[in-house]
């Protein structure tokens, strides 16, 4: 008991020295910014080479062709990119950033609460805008994310946030942008603990759980009508679902889940439904153009599900689904899910070599998940008007091998590129940098 | 006790049949009897091949006393004609545990692992226990025993099905008449081995197959070590194995990749096992030819998935699909490849099904003397009884069968079943078959009748104007009693009718109608018009059901056949060759006989493929340091040091991940064992031969490895487990002082020439001392990483590789010194509080300080994308692109000692290389082609093509399921089948 107790409370100090790292979150954007020469990839589709990107007060205000167009910049900041590439700031979706610091560490892990209906739990609350690990999503361009609790059949209400902030107030974009709830899975494993085969067998309780999920929302439907004299938080939170200002997202993979739960959200009304997951959402992909229903798709560096899946399946998703006119983002959740989210880009060069062009790669992270999440009136492209929320690459940023960022903005405030990581790669250097004789 | 039990058992054997000449008479006077029996006109199946048409059978005293067509039959015995009929000896199972209770577990409130023995006196494994003997705990099951005689058997062989050594078994008589004193033929029949744990103990060594294994190697080495007297301490479970040693030993293996592995360790101590196979043999019937064992094939063929549901029914893998349709023709092709085997009905959920799956492996081309063989004489054999069992011949015990026919007709009727001249009837033989069509007359009305079904259990079939009458028939004693329905259904009322059978089978009595009235019923059997129909169905019947094709492997994407070594000519490629030479622009590269032929300009070779390889990079093949793919078991975390267990033992070569890799330009990989232990396991290095067997994908003189670990894992920092030490870093330190001053002293004691007791793991152990075998060690933080360099240092040797090192940059210069490579991850960190200071630069500054560095995967997924991961090397740290190519490539075959043969493109090395689309570290390169050793293992349109096979086989199958279902056969519902993610920290899932 005394080793426990010891332990816990080295857990809890530890936890404590890792909560601080974060670099100083850069101030408010108090002159106009210039970025010149650069290879403007507009995050819509459009490329402009040799661009003039300016922006002001953390709002783009030109996004030309610098071949065609004097601007007077002598009261700007002028950054000379020529030969170099200017990306919107790359957005992740269905993120746990911020609410796990160190997996396997329990005092860290704030993603899943307890219970079964959790649409009140809100991510924003937990969200750690001082994690190290958010931090080191900026050096590869990736800025902004969904915060997504974990967890029961509604795991709770994710927010929008930008990665450069002093807490969870300052970094929301959004605030309880959706609900998200896990749908049952047509297979279901035997439970080993009690002398039940371990292996997954078809789930012979999948109609009655679709059908708990049905009440429920019949149920929240009802309270709505009352006078609500007794507030039930639960129900309350689900309003949004049914008068449009949240967006249901339905995580399920398989082709008659997605079917299933496409159907369930028509029949329940709700406004706004995407799919994250989606592994087979390519086989349903003209029911869901036509529903208009989007797609957060799953990790393009995973293994196919199924072993006599095509070797590429995952990597070729998001080609398949685009072609038929679904609108696709790309998600990173699985196994170590948060430090991996900085992959993110190359995820989307993955989908290149699999059928997609560059820039359609370069949408899926960028405008689409934008447009599926409900912020592409600011974020998710180079566009006048829009959040000076960008970066400057020396290359390609979907290649590991040129994904080198020299700047980056969120709001047009230019944020500090270093990190734990690369100030223990400072000091490492240093030390062991060979003696001059 | 054990010993006086035993010592009564054997009383009782010995005298059997003598037993009344001792024992007290106090209800009578003694009675002996001398007669004979005679069974006479009889088919007779002395054995298989030895076949008596109208001969006889004389027993006596429950043996067969004679059998053949001139036996004198003596004045005093009594005669059966057996006059169209059959007999047969009746069948014997040796993989039973008849009238043995399975061991359970005892219900137990104990948390956490077990680590030491729960006995003394005995081995110090609870889970070797050759002490056990089934005689002990037999009784005999009246219940079982006759639905056994049903299925035909008078014989079985009982064991004891529990632990990894299960004992001896014994051998039984179903003899429902007599007491143990007659039925036990052999109290001590057979040693009963498998690699699964006894579910009475909680210890938790061991906890994989591959400490199966090591265990049983281990055992044998410390029997001979007692046997010679050199022990000082009393071992009853090493006294009974070395008591057991000429007894026939038993493998339960229970499938073919099982049954190689105890094969294995068979051969290592000159013993061949007979093994439990698992009815998948034919997917590798060389192999399984080559272990040279006989086998014990249970016959549990599946039934067809259900299939309806097309949504579920798209989680069925090829594998399983085709096991299904190809299982049945397993006894086939083992009879075909000359391996020996005998049935068991082991693995049915009763014996019932026993017959019916047998004739299904005869449907599917096995011959009727192999299956009678593998009922009879091979068991018989096997177990050292032929001439007591299997057979009839003079002097055997008398258990035969009496049946109508051909033994393995669905329509033949099984009579009567004799154990030890004791007869258990199961029809009754005098009864005349009255099964036919029917006509009669009643009333006016005239009547169609079918009688069909076995005799003991009638159907019949009535119509009348063509309309089906409701009826039911009893018959016995030569007397049917039939009720049916009148012509108007609407009423519940019955027309009873009753007839003797004649002699010439027809029926002849009275009918009653409901108003009381009696009539005269009178029905003759019909001539049978659908003969040829029928003899057409028989001719059908006779041609063996054939099966979709076996691939290797016998899975998706397996080769119809393997293929082969080819001369290959790339032409104008761009060649990283890792060479001084350097990146080669629109060079040429010769592959024959398996190596790199020549690099160079304008090539040409009359006998070459030539591949335009315009545009695209050729690169060797990516080798991975730190792979857990293709193995079947990562972790023996059943003790702290496990240097005994191999990988090598457990490798999978069905794996679809094998496959994968080669799409991702992977061609050798090393398996390491998992972090579970400060001493892991030995590596297997192999290539990834897709298609080849497990034993062919391990490198020709692989160098020798081990996989150490520190840190969280090995600390069980990261779950409930507080008992094992060590505990802390501290301790990990001590632990391995202390198994390298062990190690070290044995090494001594056995270089002395002075007698020493084997120790599988201090030979390992003492390898690394003397720089036999290789050290790659998982690590994360700086002060193990130091510890461990230090500790390598006192005893004289280095650690050859530092795996994950993720702290390997603050101490690299230290590292450099001691001469470690270090084998890292790209870019993973934060998963657990040991790699918070993980950094994707750890590479660069491991390389800039001047250690070997390679990047591994330890993940089936990421391994197939380790160009991309080299390339991140570029982004974090600016390494450049040649250098950076060679972490994945010529670096980590350093590592491995493999250099000499593979990680660069250089003439003479194998020819295992990669046709990237791209530059290889392009986000947007594919491979095309994955080469090794000349063979295309991977080619990108083959693959294409593959998957069309893939959907065609799988539609051909579900519509064979569909029939099946729709022909009334059973159906078994969808699995889904899941492979799991091996890390470093999987640990096999209990067994089961």
């Amino acid at each position: 008991m005394k080793t426990i107790y010891i332990k816990t409370i080295v857990v809890f100090l530890m936890s404590f020295s890792l909560g601080y790292a974060q670099q100083t979150p850069a101030p408010t954007q108090d002159k106009a910014v210039a970025i010149t020469g650069a290879t403007a990839h507009l995050g819509n589709g459009k490329v402009i080479n040799n661009s003039l990107i300016i922006f002001e007060n953390g709002k783009l205000t030109q996004v030309l062709d610098g071949t065609t167009v004097r601007v007077d910049m002598s009261k700007m900041d002028v950054i000379n990119a020529n030969g170099k590439h200017v990306y919107p700031g790359f957005i992740v979706p269905n993120s746990t950033l911020g609410l796990v610091e160190i997996g396997a560490v329990r005092a860290t892990d704030d993603d899943s609460e307890l219970g079964t209906w959790n649409p009140h739990i809100r991510s924003l609350i937990a969200y750690n805008a001082e994690s190290k690990i958010v931090e080191s999503m900026r050096p590869n361009g990736v800025l902004i994310g969904q915060i997504t609790p974990r967890g029961g059949r509604i795991s709770g209400t994710s927010s929008i946030v930008q990665f450069d902030a002093w807490n969870w107030e300052d970094a929301v974009i959004k605030e309880d942008d959706g609900i998200h709830m896990n749908w049952p899975n047509s297979f279901s494993r035997g439970r080993w603990w009690l002398g039940e085969d371990p292996a997954m067998k078809v789930n012979k309780n999948y109609d009655n759980q679709v059908t708990q999920i049905a009440d429920y929302f019949n149920g929240a439907k009802a309270y709505m009508q009352s006078d609500k004299a007794i507030k039930n938080l639960p129900f309350e939170a689900t309003n949004g679902l049914f008068d449009g200002s949240k967006t249901l997202y339905i995580h399920v993979d398989d082709e008659k889940g997605i079917t299933d739960a496409v159907n369930f959200s028509k029949v329940h009304n709700v406004k706004s439904t995407v799919i994250v997951g989606g592994y087979e959402a390519y086989k349903v992909a003209d029911m869901l153009k036509k529903h208009n229903i989007p797609v957060l798709l799953q990790r393009v560096h995973s293994r196919p599900s199924q072993s006599d899946d095509d070797y590429d399946m995952p990597f070729k998703l998001a080609k398949l689904l685009t072609d038929k006119g679904v609108t696709v983002a790309l998600e990173t959740s699985g196994q170590m899910e948060r430090m991996n989210s900085r992959n993110l880009p190359f995820y989307a060069g993955t989908t290149v070599a699999h059928g997609l062009t560059k820039e359609q790669a370069l949408q899926l992270i960028t405008l689409n998940p934008a447009k599926i999440l409900g912020i592409d009136e600011n974020y998710g492209s180079l566009e006048a008007g829009k959040s000076a929320t960008l970066f400057i690459s020396e290359g390609d940023a979907l290649d590991m091998r040129t994904n080198i960022i020299t700047h980056a903005f969120i709001d047009g405030r230019l944020i500090s590129l270093d990190t734990h990581q690369t100030e223990l790669w400072e000091r490492y250097s240093e030390k062991l940098k060979p003696k001059k004789k | 006790m054990n010993k006086i039990k035993f010592a009564i058992a054997l009383c009782f054997c010995s005298f059997a049949l003598f037993a009344q000449d001792y024992f007290p008479k106090n209800n009578g006077v003694k009675v002996t009897n001398t007669n004979y029996q005679a069974f006479t006109n009889a088919k007779i199946y002395v054995t298989p091949s030895q076949i008596i048409e109208n001969g006889t059978l004389l027993i006596k005293d429950g043996k067969v006393v004679a059998s053949g067509t001139q036996v004198t039959i003596p004045k005093n015995t009594t005669i059966v004609n057996l006059e169209g009929k059959s007999i047969y000896p009746s069948f014997i199972d040796i993989y039973s545990t008849f009238g043995v209770k399975k061991p359970e577990r005892p219900n137990s409130n104990a948390r956490g692992p077990q680590y030491g023995p729960s006995r003394t006196g005995y081995y110090w494994n609870d889970h070797v226990m050759p002490e056990n003997r089934a005689i002990d705990k037999f009784r005999y099951d009246s219940k079982m025993a006759k639905e056994l005689l049903k299925a035909g058997f008078g014989v079985v062989n009982t064991y004891i099905e529990d632990g990894i050594i299960r004992g001896s078994g014994t051998l039984v008589a179903l003899n429902p008449s007599a007491g143990n004193e007659v039925r036990i033929l052999d109290p001590q029949s057979g040693q009963y081995f498998s690699f699964r744990k006894s579910v009475t103990s909680r210890q938790s060594y061991p906890g994989s197959i591959m400490g199966s294994m090591a265990l049983l190697r281990q055992m044998y080495l410390d029997a001979d070590w007692y046997g010679k007297g050199y022990s000082q301490t009393k071992d009853l479970s090493l006294e009974a194995l070395n008591d057991n040693k000429n007894l026939v030993q038993i493998f339960g293996a229970g499938n073919r990749v099982n049954a190689l592995r105890a094969d294995k360790i068979g051969d290592q101590f000159g013993i061949q096992y007979v093994i439990l196979g698992g009815g998948d043999e034919y997917e590798r019937i060389r192999d399984v030819k080559a272990t040279n064992a006989s086998y014990i094939l249970p016959v549990n063929f599946q039934a067809a998935y259900d299939v309806e549901n097309a949504f579920l029914s798209r989680s069925l893998s090829l594998g399983d699909m085709k096991a299904w349709n190809q299982e049945p023709s397993n006894p086939k092709v083992l009879a075909e490849n000359g391996v020996t085997f005998a049935f068991t009905t082991h693995d049915l959920k009763s014996p019932k099904s026993f017959k019916s799956n047998v004739m299904k492996a005869i449907e599917y081309g096995l011959s009727k003397e192999k299956a009678l063989e593998a009922l009879t004489t091979t068991p018989a054999k096997l177990l050292g009884k032929s001439s007591q069992i299997g057979s009839l011949n003079k002097g055997a015990y008398a258990n035969f069968l009496i049946t109508s026919g051909d033994v393995f007709d669905s329509k033949t009727t099984l009579y009567e079943n004799w154990v030890q001249g004791k007869k258990t009837v199961l029809e009754n033989m005098d009864v005349k078959d009255i099964r036919g069509d029917y006509e009669f007359r009643l009333a006016g009305a005239s009547y169609k009748m079918t009688l069909k079904g076995s005799l003991s259990k009638l159907k019949s079939e009535i119509t009348s104007d063509g309309k089906t009458r409701g009826s039911k028939i009893n018959y016995a004693d030569d007397w049917v009693n039939i009720s049916m329905t009148t012509k108007d259904s609407t009423q519940q009322k019955f027309i009873r009718l009753a007839a003797h059978v004649n002699h010439n089978n027809a029926l002849n009595g009275k009918a009653i109608f409901p108003n009381g009235n009696e009539m005269t019923f009178y029905a003759t059997k019909m001539p049978k018009e659908e003969k040829a129909k029928e003899d057409k169905k028989a001719m059908k019947d006779k041609v063996p059901k054939t099966t979709v094709a076996v691939t290797y492997p016998n899975v998706a994407y397996g080769f119809d056949q393997l293929p082969k070594a080819e001369t290959l000519l790339f032409k104008n490629a761009t060649v990283w060759t890792n060479e001084d030479a350097g990146v080669l622009q629109q060079t040429d590269v010769l592959i024959k006989n398996g190596k790199i032929a020549k690099i160079g300009k304008n090539i040409s070779d009359g006998n070459a493929t030539v591949i335009d390889a315009t545009g695209k990079h050729l690169t060797a093949g990516i080798i991975d340091e730190h792979s857990h793919i293709a193995a079947s078991s990562i972790n023996e975390g059943g003790h702290n040091s496990s240097a005994e267990v191999s990988i090598e033992d457990v490798i999978d070569d069905e794996d679809i991940d094998i496959y994968r890799n080669l799409a991702g330009g992977v061609t050798s990989i090393q398996i390491l064992h998992g972090s579970a232990n400060p001493i892991g396991g030995r590596s297997a290095i192999i290539k990834l031969k897709w298609g080849e067997t497990a034993q062919n994908l391990i490198y020709d003189d692989s160098p020798k490895f081990i996989k150490f670990a520190l840190g969280e894992n090995v600390k069980q920092s990261n779950w409930q487990s507080f008992a094992r030490f060590p505990q802390t870093r501290m301790g990990v330190e001590q632990l391995y002082m202390d198994y390298f001053n062990r190690a070290k002293a044995y090494d001594e004691l056995k270089k002395s020439g002075k007698p020493y007791r084997k120790d599988i793991e201090m030979e390992v152990i003492a390898e690394i001392l003397n720089k036999e075998r290789f050290i790659s060690c998982h690590s994360y933080v700086q002060s193990e990483i130091n510890m461990l360099m230090k500790v390598a240092e006192k005893f004289d040797f280095k650690i050859n590789t530092f795996t994950h090192i993720l702290e390997g940059y603050k101490v690299a210069d230290k590292m450099a010194e001691h001469g470690v490579g270090g084998s890292t991850f790209s870019d993973w960190w934060a998963y657990k509080y040991e790699v918070n200071d993980a950094i994707p630069y750890n590479a660069a500054i491991m390389h800039n300080a001047g250690v070997i560095v390679a990047i591994n995967s330890d993940d089936g997924e990421m391994s197939r994308r380790l160009n991309q991961e080299a390339a991140k090397s570029v982004k974090y740290g600016g390494i450049s692109e040649e250098d950076a190519w060679k972490f994945v490539t010529l670096n980590p075959a350093k590592l491995l000692h493999i250099d000499d043969r593979v990680g660069s493109l250089k003439e003479g090395k194998d020819a295992d290389v990669v046709l990237w689309s791209d530059h290889p570290m392009s986000i947007y390169a594919k491979a095309e082609k994955t080469i090794i050793e000349g063979v295309t293992y991977f080619d990108l349109k083959r693959d294409q093509i593959m998957r069309d096979q893939i959907k065609r086989e799988k539609s051909d199958l579900i519509n064979m399921m569909m029939q099946a279902k729709n022909k009334g056969l059973k159906t078994q519902p969808i699995k889904k089948k899941e492979k799991d993610q091996m890390h470093c920290d999987y640990l096999d899932q209990e067994q089961h």
